[in-house]
Formats: structure tokens, sequence, C-alpha cells
């Protein structure tokens, strides 16, 4: 058999495997909107933790942390040094969200704000910019799954292909299973990648330069500047590195995928233990880094740094293994894509169409409508990725600049009384709005500091200053939870 | 026992958990001037990658401690609303 039909072979078969895995974890359930967006909140921490990793750790954990090590060198330590620090501050408003989520019931990030700030347009904005962030991400992630499966195969598998595929297979077990999908497979998927990292991130220094260190020693003989900010870039340095960090740590969990999977989770002590023990496992970027670097000195001049991991591999490793990394790098694009395609489709169906144009709609209803979306979705992001043609990393930086805008009303309704409905409207308005004209105007780094992080200023001095000169408002939750005292003190329905 | 959570604003972090969890934020993300370097290379790694390397585990010690104030500070709360229950 040729390499390539081998790699093949084995990459489908690990491919078949979690597919398998993801359409089982939803039979015999009765799947309606709790079960299939937040499972039921039964999730311990271990499938919490494998959901979380599952989707936080993406294609780009792949290819673009081993393209930027490549391409950019020291900047890329953001990367390692955010998701920690993402993680730590997610330790300090998440578990308040779950108990806050189950009590009021809270499925989306998009019910949070409809039912602190009482206002169902501001949920169905936030919606619209989620999924305009979101659908991008998918996109991020068919793309990689392309290159991936094009490389692992030596070519034999064209990368639209490979998508349309891929995109069917995810489209059709997040139908089928929805959010436990997504957590099972991620067992199999973070057993892969890690399995992966490990024995490409040490493999590879090793096969040609006997070991880490003499690869380094080589690296900082030949490409003294590469290793520290800012590394082979012009304006990627030290106050890029810490707006970018503090950015991307309160970003993080904004992400609305990443938002409603700690609704999950069966207790806030759950999502708080995850808080905890989740940063270790940022142990494969240095990994991951350590291929990137490997591929500057073997394989220089590559057109897209992206594909410097995949292209070692692929020189050190034998066929069979070349398609268990191919089948890992396809599942760790596909979980995330699962979950990114779930939670587009059910802020479309429940935060956006319902409340603006049917209002009388059932649940039953917006979960059928929810799970047609699925199918929309998909094809909308299996459409740019086909005919799109930006960097993977763009795209990440773009959404998370978008995405963090959400973080002055989530953080601010939790913990401040004084914040408004008014207040919040204004300044996300004025977030993204700075976001989209800083990006797309190429101003990006603005003055050395990354311009999402001057539009996340701009949001929370707004929404300070308006909700100071504005009429305080009820909290949303505090009068919900005094209707439902009402309802009980008369003894009245529901009992 | 979500009766005894209704009206309950929700509480604040500790301040010894949110000191705590600052200390990995100073060490990996404002202290960056102080390790992005190469030299001295500690265990074949350029400084920068083995310090953020070493503070994978620092955070989670960090958080750790975190962790166990806010446990305490939350089984305080619950006896307060028990007595107050009373």
């Amino acid at each position: 058999m040729s390499a390539s039909a081998v790699a093949l072979l084995v990459m489908a078969a690990v491919v078949g495997f979690g597919a398998a895995i993801g359409f089982l974890a939803g039979a015999r359930r009765k799947m309606d909107l709790e079960q299939w967006a937040v499972a039921g909140r039964g999730f311990g921490t271990v499938l919490v933790w494998l959901l979380m990793a599952g989707e936080g750790y993406t294609t780009f954990t792949l290819l673009g942390a081993s393209g930027w090590a490549y391409s950019r060198g020291g900047p890329a330590l953001y990367i390692l040094a955010y998701i920690s620090l993402a993680y730590v501050a997610s330790f300090f408003f998440l578990p308040q969200l779950w108990e806050i989520g189950r009590k009021h019931k809270l499925q989306t990030e998009s019910d949070f704000f409809e039912k602190r700030y009482t206002s169902k347009r501001l949920a169905a904005f936030v919606s619209l910019v989620g999924i305009v962030f979101l659908v991008p991400y998918v996109d991020l992630q068919l793309t990689g799954l392309g290159d991936i499966v094009r490389v692992a195969s030596f070519g034999g598998i064209d990368k639209t292909a490979a998508m349309v595929i891929a995109a069917v297979v995810v489209a059709a077990f997040v139908f089928a299973s929805g959010i436990r999908a997504v957590a099972w497979m991620s067992i199999l998927k973070d057993a892969l990648l890690l399995g992966a990292a490990v024995a490409v991130g040490i493999g590879v220094p090793y096969a040609y330069f006997h070991g880490i260190g003499p690869m380094f020693a080589e690296l900082v003989r030949t490409h003294p500047r590469h290793l520290v900010m800012p590394g082979s870039t012009k304006n990627l340095g030290h106050s890029w590195f810490v707006s970018t960090v503090i950015l991307n740590a309160l970003g993080a969990f904004m992400w609305p995928h990443l938002f409603a999977a700690s609704f999950t989770a069966k207790s806030s002590d759950v999502v708080r233990r995850n808080a905890v023990f989740m940063p270790l496992y940022t142990i494969t970027f240095p990994l991951v880094f350590f291929a990137g670097f490997a591929a500057l000195l073997l394989v220089p001049g590559l057109h897209n740094g992206d594909l410097s991991l995949l292209t070692m591999a692929r020189r050190t490793f034998p066929a069979w293994f070349l398609g268990v990394i191919g089948g890992a790098g396809a599942l760790t694009a596909m979980v995330p894509a699962a979950m990114l395609i779930l939670t587009a489709a059910a802020l479309f169906a429940k935060n956006f169409f319902r409340p603006l144009f049917a209002p009388a709609m059932s649940e039953d209803s917006v979960a059928r409508l929810a799970k047609l979306m699925v199918a929309v979705v998909t094809g909308v992001a299996l459409y740019f990725s086909i005919h799109g043609s930006r960097t993977l990393v763009g795209l990440l930086l773009l959404g998370y600049d978008g995405v963090t805008q959400f973080f002055p009303g989530v953080i601010l309704g939790l913990y401040w009384k004084r914040v408004n409905r008014v207040a919040v409207w204004s300044g996300l308005v004025a977030g993204v709005a700075a976001v989209a004209f800083l990006v797309l105007s190429g101003r990006d780094p603005i003055a050395g500091m990354n311009a999402g992080f001057v539009a996340l200023c701009l949001n929370f001095v707004i929404v300070g200053v308006v909700s100071l000169l504005t009429r305080a408002e009820r909290n949303g939750f505090e009068s919900a939870d005094e209707a439902d005292a009402a309802v009980k003190a008369t003894g009245g329905a529901g009992a | 026992m979500n009766a005894e959570r209704e009206g309950r604003p929700t509480r604040k972090p500790t301040l010894g958990a949110l000191l705590l969890g600052s200390m990995p934020f100073l060490a990996i993300c404002f202290s960056v001037p102080l390790w992005d370097r190469i030299h001295p290379m500690i265990l074949g790694l350029p400084f920068n990658l083995f310090w953020l390397i070493l503070w994978i585990p620092l955070t989670t010690a960090c958080m750790w401690g975190a962790y166990q104030r806010e446990r305490r500070a939350e089984s305080i709360a619950a006896r307060s609303r028990k007595d107050e229950a009373r």
C-alpha cells in the first residue's frame, strides 16, 4: 500500500471512531433544548474538564501555535500566557454565573443579558454579534482541517473534499446528540492530541538535533532575535504582549460556546475546581512550539507557517503515524466546530429569532429551529472556508477582539449594582464599532497595543460613565426573584 | 436547597483569593520585560520559555490556594444563612 493510502486509512479510522462516539453519546435520550444545549446540567468535573479542553484547544493549538513559533517567534508566547490566565480570570466569575444560570434557567450567554438587563433586544444584539464571530471560528476549524487532511494524506485528498465531508459529519452528530457528543468525543480527541504533541514536540528535536537543548542552542546561534519579543515581527513587542494577554484572558470565556459550557456542570464547585486545574493542560503548547522552532531551522521559507508542524511530522514519522496525527488534528477541528455550530444555532433560534419574530413559539419549536440552524450555520461556514482566504490567526484575533466586548456587561452585571441597560448597550456598540474600525482599517496594533484592548477600555469607560449619569435600574435577577417569591406567597401556580 | 439562595446577591470573591489570583497575572503578564530574555538558558530552554513553563504548575498552585479560601468563605456564608433562617 502507498504511504498516502496508509495515512488516509488510519485517519479515516480515527475520525470514524470519533464520530461513532459522538452519535452514541446522545442515543436514547429525549433531546429537548435543555438536554441538547447544556446536557441537563449534569456533568461532573471530568466531563466539564474534557468539554472545556475539547472546545478551548482547537486546530489553532496544533497549527496556529506552531505557525506563530515558526514565523513570528517570541510573540507566540502570548498563547501560553493567556490560556492559563483565562482560567485564572474565569475562577472569579464562572462559578457565580453557574449559580445564576441554574436559578434562572440560563442556557446561553444571551440569556444572561436578557435576564440581567430585562431586555430581549439587547440579548438579540448580543446573539447577533456572537454569531457573526462564531461563524468565522467554525470557518477557521474547517480550513485547518482541510490543511491537515491534505498534508497528512500526502495530497491524496483534496482540501475542499475534506472540508465538505467533515462539515457533514459534524452537523450530523451535533444534530443527533447535541453537547453530549462534544464532551464524549473530547476524550478521544484530547488523548490523541496530547500524544501527537508529545511525539512531535519531543520526537522532532531529538531526530534532528539530538535533543531540545541542542535545538535551542542552534536557534540562539542562527536566529538570536527570533526567540524574544518582537521576534521576527516589527510591532509585536511587550506592550502588545501585555494588552493581548489581558484581552484574551478576559475574553476567552466571553466566547458564547465557552460561556455556555460552564452551564453543563452539575455544581458551581465543579466549575471552580476546573478553573484550578485547567492551566495544567497548557503544557501542550511548549511542545507544539518546539515543532515550530525545529521547522524554522530545517524547512525555512514555508509559504504558510501554519503548516510547519505537519510538514515536520511528515518528514519525521512513518505514514501510519502521520495518519494518527492527521486524525487527531481532524478531531481537534471537528470537536470545537461542533460546539461552535451548536451554540450559534441555539443563539439564533432562542435569542434572536424567537424574541424578534415569533414570540409565541413553543420550546419544542425553538429546539427544532435550532437543529435546523445547525445545517444553515454549517453551510455558511463551509461556503466561506471554500471561497475565503484569510489566515488562521487573523480571524481568531478579530473574533477575540469582538467577543471580549461582552465582558463589561457580564462582569459589571454580576458585581455592580449601578450598571444598567443603556450603559451596556452604549459600551457594547462603541466597543464593537471601535474593533471593526481599527482592525479593518489596518490599525491593529495601535500605539503598540492590541486594538481590541483599546476598544475594551473604551467600552468600560462608556459603561461606567453612562451608568453613573443615568437613572439606576433594578437588577433583572432580583426582580425575577421577587416575582417568584410573590407567586409562592400567594400559593400561586406551579406548586 | 434552592429556597435558601433566593434574593441573595452574588457573593464577591474573597480578598485572599483575589490576591492569589493576581499572582499569575503579575508573573506571566505584567512582568514581561523582566523575563523576556534568552539567557540564562535553563534545562536547555531560553529563559522566557522556561519561565512560562515553570508558571504552569505554579498557576495551579496559586489557584488551589484561592479555591481553599473560596470554599471556606462559601461555608461561612452558608452557615450564617442557616442562622438567619432560624
